[in-house]
Order: structure tokens, then sequence, then C-alpha cells
């Protein structure tokens, strides 16, 4: 079995269909690009890995030993089962979202401390005493943690900087750590570089590549198709809302199958 | 009369007048915020009701509020409840004024939240925050620094719409002065009491840019 494995994803706004049944999975670490033309249909299927948006139809299976989850996208699910899936998808997305009030440490540990605090609040076998002791000693732990990821990402020395004083590859980068924080079993990535400059988007694309080698599970959706070509395992073209064609990189680049492929591959050349 | 004299009797009405002031920002401050939740509501008919009763208080002069509050009580329960307590008058009074700042500040508050980039939100449900958490954690303090300009505008205003209490005789310093020093045929403490109001509205103009300071640390 896979480690994750997507069946049957639809997905309609109104009249509009974006994704038409979509059929997808993937290994634990391998990393996939998704590319294919605007309106084809890939951040949405994103966005119905997150639960940002519900899928109409579908279901949606990782099998992992810590955290195996299935869920079916129709089922009706609680704010707080939602909530669980979703940690088991980090997102990076492309206008970064950091929140612009707090420091780049900030950004990384304040939801991975507001986490912590609901487990607890969760708790309810404890006594206050107790759970005030848990939770500092959870705070404590993850700010360890939030130093480490930012230190990874190469900002140890910009925790203290707020997001406007920080360029957009840093900022993407802090948002790459704070996604890193809650350990997702897959970390996905809508279009990480499209709002920024070449150089930036080496930067950015450099800390991508560094992962891969750590072995986390990507999905990334780019278009950048250079970086899709040394860095993904798998290459996914989405059009209109189907899988079109998928494979290695070299065959879907060099010996494109589909006439819809070779089509955006001419345009994006152009 | 001396001018000591005169001081007291203006300070006494003064009193009134902040108190009637800060009282109303303790409840229509908070009341404001859930009247804008109940206006941004995602069930429509609830959105209505909110959005009607905004349309009502805004709609109509406060003075208007001010005798409705206290007088349709007394015609409906064929007595009055705010002349059974001490201070019913004053009550009365920050019952309006609450209620009309409320409905005011909500409007305030609603494109604030409404102007906040739908992505903090996003981000803040990827990273598996509750929405309460999501709202105060990360939503709220945007917010504020956002409509600081806009509430420092209203608070000034709330200051000298306080002297409105007077027509339901709450002794502010408005009706303070005409009761003791106005009828005596004293007319410059009218002058005296502008001093009183800009002086006030002259230290929140300072708190406001203070705060407006304080929150500049970050741009978005």
């Amino acid at each position: 079995m896979a480690y994750l494995e997507v069946t049957n994803l639809r997905k309609s706004f109104g009249k509009t269909e974006v994704l038409r049944g979509i059929d997808f999975s993937m290994e634990r670490g391998e990393v996939v690009a998704v590319i294919g033309a605007s309106g084809g249909g890939k951040t949405t299927f994103l966005r119905c890995l997150n639960f940002l948006e519900r899928a109409d139809l579908g279901d949606i299976l990782i099998n992992d030993e810590k955290e195996g989850l299935a869920f079916s996208a129709t089922a009706g699910y609680s704010d707080r089962q939602i909530r669980q899936m979703r940690l088991s998808f980090g997102l990076v997305f492309q206008s970064f979202n950091l929140f612009p009030q707090y420091t780049a440490l900030k950004n990384v540990l304040l939801p991975m401390n507001l986490r912590a605090a609901e487990a607890i609040r969760k708790n309810k076998g404890i006594s206050f005493s107790q759970r005030r002791a848990e939770r500092k000693a959870a705070y404590a732990e993850n700010g360890v943690r939030a130093k480490e990821l930012l230190a990874e990402v190469g900002l140890a020395d910009k925790m203290g900087h707020y997001p406007c004083e920080l360029s957009g590859g840093q900022q993407q980068r802090v948002a790459i750590a704070r996604a890193l924080a809650q350990s997702p079993a897959i970390l996905c990535f809508d279009e990480p570089t499209s709002a920024l400059d070449p150089l930036l988007t080496a930067e950015v694309l450099h800390v991508i590549r560094e992962l891969k080698e750590a072995g986390h599970t990507m999905i990334v959706v780019t278009h950048e198709m250079k970086f899709a070509r040394e860095v993904a395992d798998r290459v996914v073209f989405f059009a209109d809302g189907n899988i079109e064609e998928e494979g290695a990189p070299e065959e879907v680049f060099d010996h494109p199958k589909s006439e819809k492929t070779r089509a955006f591959f001419a345009q994006s050349l152009e | 009369m001396t001018f000591s004299q005169i001081n007291q009797i203006l300070f006494e009405g003064f009193g009134v007048t902040c108190e009637l002031f800060f009282l109303t920002l303790v409840f229509a401050l908070p009341l404001g915020l859930l009247i804008s939740f109940g206006s941004m509501a995602k069930l429509r008919p609830i959105a209505w009701v909110f959005r009607t009763i905004v349309w009502i208080i805004r709609g109509t002069p406060l003075m208007l509020q001010l005798f409705v509050i206290f007088y349709v009580p007394g015609f409906l329960l064929g007595r009055s409840p705010f002349a059974e307590i001490d201070n019913g008058r004053f009550i009365a009074a920050l019952i309006a004024f609450v209620i009309n700042y409320a409905c005011y500040f909500s409007e305030i508050y609603r494109g604030g939240i409404e102007s906040i980039p739908k992505g903090q939100y996003e981000a803040g449900a990827v990273l598996g925050l509750t929405k309460t958490q999501t709202f105060f954690h990360i939503v709220l303090m945007q917010v504020v620094k956002r409509i600081l300009a806009p509430m420092s505008n209203e608070v000034i205003t709330l200051v000298k719409d306080t002297s409105l209490a007077r027509v339901i005789a709450v002794a502010e310093i408005f009706f303070i002065n005409e009761m003791s020093l106005l009828s005596k045929g004293l007319i410059w403490p009218l002058f005296y009491i502008g001093v009183f109001f800009l002086l006030f509205v002259g230290v929140l103009t300072v708190l406001f840019n203070y705060l407006e300071r304080k929150l500049s640390y970050y741009k978005v």
C-alpha cells in the first residue's frame, strides 16, 4: 500500500468542476512535483488535502504506523477531527501568510504552543497545577524545537525579526519552518516561489532540496520546470481537473505522451 | 460667587461626564464586538437582525434614543423603573450611550475584521488552530492596529456626545452649569467648560498617538 492514497477526489465550485475524480498515490519520502496551467485544479487538490476546501467526493488515506489515517471527503467530521487531519498535511502558501505582528520565532512557536495548550486542556484527568507544569514543560520543549527548525532553514540569525523586516525568500523559509513544526506526514507547497524573484526563488528551492535529502515526503505545486525536473522523483501534470499524465521527470518532460502536456510545454517555453 | 466655588460646581458636573464616558467605553467596546459578530453571522437571518438594529440605532438621533430609553419603559410598565433607583437617570443615559456606541463600534470592528486577508485565517487553520485561537491570537491584534484611527474619532465624539445626557436631566457638566451658573446670569463658565473638553480630548489624542506608535513596530 502506498503512503498516501487519494481515490476519486471530486470538487465543484457551483457548476464548475475543478477536480474530476483524482486518483493519486505516493510513497514515503517521495517528492512529487505537480505542474500544469492555472485553473487545472492543482491548488484545489492541495486545498482539499488540507481540508481548506471540502471535497465533494473521494477518499484520502495515509498509511503511517504512527498516524494511520483514512477519511472520506464526504463524511461528517467534527471541527476537532478536521484539525487533527490537517496536522498530517503541512501547507506552505504562495503568499507566505506569516503573522505580521510576531517575530520569525514566534510565528513558528505560537502555533506549537497553542496546539500543546489545547491538548493539555483536553486532558481532564489532571489537576490545575499539574496542567500548568505540563504546559510550561511543553512550551520550553517547543522553544528549543522552534529554534532548531529556524536554524535548519538557515535563519538562525533572524529569529527576532518581524516578517516586514525579512526578504520574501526569508519569509517563505519561516513559513516552511512553521509548517515543519507540526511534523506533517506530507508537506505540501502551493507555488512556493511564485511571489519571489529568481534569486530568492533559488534560496527557497535550496531549502526544499535539503528537506528532500532529510527524507521528507512532499507535494510541490510549481511553475519552476527546471526545479521539478531536478528535484522531483515524479512529475504529475494536471489539466482540466484531471491528472493528464504522470511519471519520472525525464519521461514527462522529454517524452510527453499526452497532447495537452505537449501543448502546455510548448506554451510555457514560448 | 468665587472662582473656586464655580470650579467646584463645574468639576462635580465634569465628574459625571467622565463617569458616563468611561462606563460607556467599558460596556460598549465588548458589546460592539458581539454585535459585529452577529452582523457577520453565516446564518443570514441572524445577520439581518443585527444589521437592522445597527441601522435603526445609527439612523436615529441619540437624543431620541435617550428619550425612548428613559420614558418608554415608564409608559409600558405604568411606572418608570429609572425613577425607583438612585441614579436612575444616569443609568438610563448610560444604557442609551452603550447601545448607540456599541453599534458604531461594531461597524468599525466589522470593517477591521473583514479587511484581514483570508490567508491569515487559512494559515491558522492549516496549522491546526481552532477558530477561536485563530481569532484571538492571530487576527485580533491586527484588527486593533487597523481600526485605531477610526476608533479614536469615535471615542473623541463620545466625549462631546455625553453632553446630550442633559436632555433627561443627568447632572453632567452642562446640566449642572445651567442649573447653578447660567441661571444666575453667568455666561463665561460656558467657555470655561470648553477648556475642560479641549484638555480631555487633548489627553485622548496623546493616548491614541502613543498606541499608534506602539503598534507601528510592524507593517503589513
